[in-house]
């Protein structure tokens, strides 16, 4: 019952300040909806483009393949070191014991290096036809003429086929290119952090991804600079049984803003695909970044995800985390709050439909007194979808002063769906403050009841009720986002209601 | 213009954890606009199952019998249906609804029952308007449906839902439970105002009759065991207040009605 459902804190925060957004979004929802629905199916971004390139791409990997990498993107020797550690590491670690099932997953399965252009396009129009349809019907490029974002990335299979950044920002030394690119152009910067926040060693499929990295985003932010409007990326597979591997890399230097946008899809194929990506994000001195996923993949992705940031002194990191799509997903936005009065907070959702099992959650890892973290966790289950919330906050001997908030809500559509938590806390430091909340609520029917007693019919009424439980969540999205986020929990929805 | 709800020999049912129980036997009524009937009798005499068998709550299952709404049986109906076709049920509990806002749910609420979404600004008006005579502040329109929402602030959401969406039918269920002497004049008030407004037809489902000295019935009838057993005029609320429900109640009762 959602009677149980209880206010959190982060609900309190900037009240009046979104009220005003959100009444916005849901004028525009209310108008959009039905239009919206009645266009797309059960998946909307299931077609797939001709495809040479993958065709040509072999499976598997081993050694010769790192190396074969490295080579193509002319690296230097410490990036082909770094990536036969990560080679080294993945072939000796086990796979997970714990989280999503991984019994049919093989790694020979997949392509590793699907190279769809010789080079970059400098304008959407240089790229083929079907790729650019694809980005498109997507509605990227518009969003860029739109001035919806100040920088957008675009990566089709392994590679980043176009990127582009607003002139002012690049006058004021913000670098925003593909990580290949910076791997050439910034070597020094990107030798100083590349792997230092997640090493090669760290976990599997982490390791995987330093093996058989290729494209993400490199950001650097210089000091006191603040990237009003988003940058955004996009991810898109596009071959059968693609493995992709972006890296992504984003230092904000003291003082200094951003947020960085990722969206995600991929065409439904019956064989699975992978993404394995890391995120690492090094927030300095009094800066201050938010990372948005609304990760929407096709339920034949595995996806399987590092992403971490290093906060130092005064800093703010943010990572607000849609997972409504993919096959299984495992991921844990983490925080290192190393320095004093870090900050950080992860809201989350996911969204586990039929077939679908979202292993979700978030890592706070205290260092230093006064640092402060806020998890709140928040997943739908239904059709026998499994959800769970895996978190751990650990406060080490010293981090006095310290606080951290968790609050878990889970919503169960109908009685074969479920969900789980599993909290991990490990505090060694008394002067401390810790919240734990979790509950999990059923969809009853008195509310829906009420609300078509108020003249909505059930589907709309079951649509009403789970926007309003992810509202904590797409509230921090931009306003495009928010509006994509609802239309996907409504479409994962349909069906749901008899 | 004038519409009629017409009860005819309904009977209806609840699962409960002892097997089917039937709670409504044989209940006829007949209301027109403009008049507002006080429903009183005992707890458990089925006064709310009325209401809400009416209204389309799925717990209840109709057995027989029909309600006519202008001729159309609404029991054949979902409750999104009834709602449209006029009836409103002001509930004793209304449910909570986290993170759709009261101006999102009142606009969605009001654009189904007319077919056609307001205009801007005379909806804005509206809402403004009813919000501040029933005392209400306008930071409440943004706040969840009945999150966090005291007992009276509740019973003034519902009346507020009642004043915007002019159904012809009202069912008011326990509308005066858990009310302060204030909150019960300002709620009353908004349900004369409906009534004076769109000619509204009133079920009062009470078991007090306080209420009655702000929404003066024109009829009152006696429920109990599942039907009407007595009806008479505003005179037979004195008759309770003074007596209980003591004779309508089973051999072997001990319910003190207005204790």
């Amino acid at each position: 019952m959602v009677s149980e459902h209880t206010t959190n804190a982060a609900e309190d925060v900037e009240m009046s300040q979104y009220v005003a957004d959100r009444s916005r979004v849901n004028e525009e929802k209310i108008k959009q909806d039905n239009e919206i629905i009645s266009q797309f199916g059960d998946y909307s971004y299931g077609w797939h483009d001709s495809d040479a390139a993958g065709e040509a791409a072999r499976k598997g990997i081993d050694e010769n393949v790192v190396r074969a990498i490295s080579a193509d993107k002319h690296e230097p020797q410490w990036m082909l070191d770094m990536r036969l550690r990560g080679y080294k590491a993945f072939v000796e670690k086990p796979m997970p014991s714990w989280g999503v099932d991984l019994s049919g997953f093989n790694a020979d399965d997949f392509k590793y290096y699907v190279k769809p252009l010789k080079e970059q396009a400098k304008r959407w129009e240089d790229l083929p036809d079907d790729i650019r349809n694809t980005y498109d019907k997507l509605g990227i490029p518009e969003a860029e003429k739109k001035r919806l974002v100040s920088g957008v990335a675009a990566q089709y299979e392994s590679e980043v086929i176009y990127n582009s950044i607003r002139d002012d920002l690049k006058k004021q030394g913000v670098i925003f290119v593909d990580t290949d690119t910076a791997v050439r152009e910034y070597p020094d910067l990107v030798r100083k952090y590349f792997g230092k926040v997640v090493s090669p060693e760290d976990n599997k499929f982490g390791a995987l991804n330093t093996a058989a990295w290729s494209g993400g985003s490199f950001v650097y932010v210089p000091k006191g600079v603040h990237v009003d409007i988003p940058l955004q990326a996009y991810f898109r597979i596009n071959t059968p049984n693609m493995g992709q591997f972006e890296r992504t890399l984003i230092i904000a230097d003291e003082g200094s803003y951003v947020h960085y946008v990722e969206g995600c899809t991929a065409p439904i194929y019956s064989t699975d695909s992978l993404h394995a990506a890391i995120v690492e994000i090094v927030v300095e001195k009094h800066a201050r970044v938010r990372y948005t996923t609304v990760q929407n993949w096709s339920n034949n992705v595995y996806n399987l995800v590092t992403q971490r940031a290093y906060v130092r002194e005064g800093g703010t990191m943010e990572w607000v985390d849609g997972n409504i799509g993919s096959k299984a997903t495992m991921k844990y936005p983490a925080c290192i709050l190393a320095e004093p009065y870090a900050k950080a907070s992860t809201m989350s959702l996911g969204f586990a439909g039929k077939g679908q099992y979202q292993d979700t959650g978030a890592k706070m890892i205290h260092l230093a007194p006064h640092t402060s973290s806020t998890i709140v966790a928040k997943s739908i289950s239904r059709g026998g979808g499994r959800s769970a919330y895996r978190g751990l906050v650990k406060i080490v001997d010293g981090a006095e002063g310290s606080s951290s908030s968790v609050v878990c809500d889970a919503l169960l559509v109908d009685d074969f769906s479920r969900s789980d938590t599993y909290p991990h806390v490990d505090v060694r430091e008394d002067d401390v403050s810790m919240a734990h909340e979790a509950t999990v609520s059923k969809v009853s029917e008195d509310q829906l009841f009420y609300l078509m007693s108020r003249g909505l019919e059930e589907k709309e009424a079951m649509g009403m009720i789970v926007r309003g439980f992810v509202e904590p969540i797409s509230r921090e999205l931009p306003m495009e986002y928010a509006l994509e986020l609802n239309r996907l929990v409504e479409l994962q929805m349909e069906g749901s209601v008899g | 213009m004038q519409h009629t709800l017409e009860i005819k020999d309904l009977y209806a049912s609840v699962e409960t954890k002892e097997g089917r129980k039937q709670i409504l036997k044989g209940v006829n009524l007949t209301v027109h606009s403009g008049e507002t009937h006080a429903i009183m009798g005992p707890n458990g005499s089925g006064k709310s199952t009325l209401a809400y068998t009416l209204a389309g709550h799925p717990k209840y299952e109709v057995d027989s019998g029909q309600a006519l709404l202008d001729g159309v049986d609404i029991l054949q109906q979902t409750p999104d249906e009834r709602a449209k076709e006029g009836l409103f049920l002001a509930m004793q509990y209304p449910v909570e609804v986290p993170g759709v806002s009261m101006t999102n749910f009142l606009r969605t609420a009001k654009t189904e029952i007319d077919g056609k979404a307001p205009s801007v600004r005379t909806w804005t008006k509206d809402l403004n308007e009813a919000m501040k005579r029933l005392r209400m502040d306008p930071k409440f329109a943004m706040r969840s449906v009945n999150e966090g929402f005291s007992g009276g602030e509740k019973k003034r959401a519902e009346v507020l839902q009642l004043e915007l969406l002019k159904p012809k039918f009202a069912i008011l269920d326990e509308t005066d439970s858990g009310l302060d002497v204030d909150a019960l004049r300002i709620v009353s008030e908004g349900v004369n105002r409906a009534k004076e407004n769109t000619d509204l037809g009133i079920l009062m489902v009470t078991h007090y009759t306080r209420i009655l000295k702000y929404i003066k019935p024109d009829i009152v009838h006696v429920f109990a065991d599942g039907h009407f057993v007595k009806t008479g005029g505003p005179e037979l609320a004195d008759e309770l207040e003074e007596n209980g429900y003591d004779e309508y109640l089973p051999e072997g009762s001990t319910e003190s009605a207005l204790a």
